[in-house]
């Protein structure tokens, strides 16, 4: 579904992002993934060695490492024609004390990068008249969460960025989309404690955490061809916790 | 026609998808050529690439004619 298509996924060493690099690629698209450290790349690369991919360090803060990443990518395989901006990190705390310092994080890892990294996209996709843009926001964006203001501003800021590019955009053949997931089964969520699982589980209707998958079908399919016409929106993949 | 009027124009034409023909030296981007908004800002940004310079927003606004790109490539470059 995807064959021919470049796609660029920040954060896929673990995961969410691993699904979304390791379903992308299944679908035929050359998938670069990125992480912070040698070594997560290097898992990447050997996630995706079987499928068509590869990982590359990045710091999604540093716009000189994008433009060198970028270029790396457009001289080896090609223009990025999808971005699926997905890195982030949590500094939770209640706000009487958050630090400047965990603040300034959040929102530059969270949601400055998503700026940078789609202006640095941008160019070739206009030039090719077509393209896919999809953030990996929240549902705490919408529906706010206790000890993570920085992180819902900055995921509801994705929401606010990804309307008014695809405005500026639409014109091209270029989406921009948010997907917002709720509570997914990963590494973060599998350290909370047992009884705040089970309070959790309450609120969802469907009676289960969601899936990586879950997330990694919903980026294929806003990928594809056939989600031309959907641009600007946020799609809720939480299991009916929270209906927009 | 001068060798920067001539890249001026081929620029002009693929950028707006435009005859080469009816790119002339008095056309206006928005008027005369069908230009929107961002193609005016892809436009400014592929005279950048073709001649190594970075036009200033606020000389990029005065830029809506085939002759004023041409003057301000022929006046900035050396």
């Amino acid at each position: 579904m995807l064959k021919g298509q470049i796609a660029l996924v920040t954060g896929a060493s673990r995961g969410i992002g691993a699904a979304i690099a390791l379903e992308l690629a299944k679908q035929g698209a050359t998938v670069i993934g990125t992480a912070t450290t040698e070594s997560g790349a290097a898992q990447i690369s050997q996630a995706l060695a079987d499928v068509g991919g590869l990982g590359l360090a990045l710091d999604v803060n540093d716009a000189a490492q994008i433009q060198a990443v970028l270029k790396s990518i457009a001289d080896q395989f090609g223009d990025v024609s999808i971005l699926v901006n997905n890195a982030g990190i949590t500094r939770d705390t209640l706000l009487m004390r958050m630090k400047d310092a965990d603040w300034d994080a959040v929102i530059s890892t969270n949601l400055t990068s998503v700026y940078r990294m789609s202006q640095a996209v941008l160019r070739p996709m206009m030039k090719a008249r077509t393209g896919r843009i999809i953030n990996i926001s929240s549902v705490v964006g919408h529906m706010g969460n206790a000890g993570q203001a920085n992180y819902a501003a900055a995921k509801a800021g994705m929401a606010g960025f990804s309307r008014s590019l695809a405005a500026e955009v639409g014109s091209r053949g270029i989406t921009v989309n948010c997907i917002a997931p709720g509570f997914i089964d990963t590494d973060m969520t599998r350290e909370l404690p047992d009884n705040v699982r089970e309070e959790l589980l309450k609120r969802v209707p469907v009676n289960r955490f969601g899936d990586v998958a879950d997330i990694a079908a919903a980026v294929v399919f806003l990928s594809s061809p056939s989600a031309g016409y959907i641009t600007g929106e946020t799609l809720h993949i939480n299991g009916g916790m929270y209906m927009a | 026609m001068s060798d920067i009027e001539q890249r001026v124009k081929k620029i002009v034409s693929e950028q707006l998808g435009a005859n080469e023909a009816d790119v002339k030296n008095e056309s206006s981007f928005v008027d005369d050529l069908g230009a929107d908004s961002l193609d005016t800002v892809e436009l400014v940004m592929a005279l950048e690439e073709e001649f190594d310079c970075e036009i200033p927003d606020e000389e990029a606004e005065k830029i809506t004619t085939v002759q004023q790109a041409i003057d301000y490539v022929n006046s900035n470059l050396k």
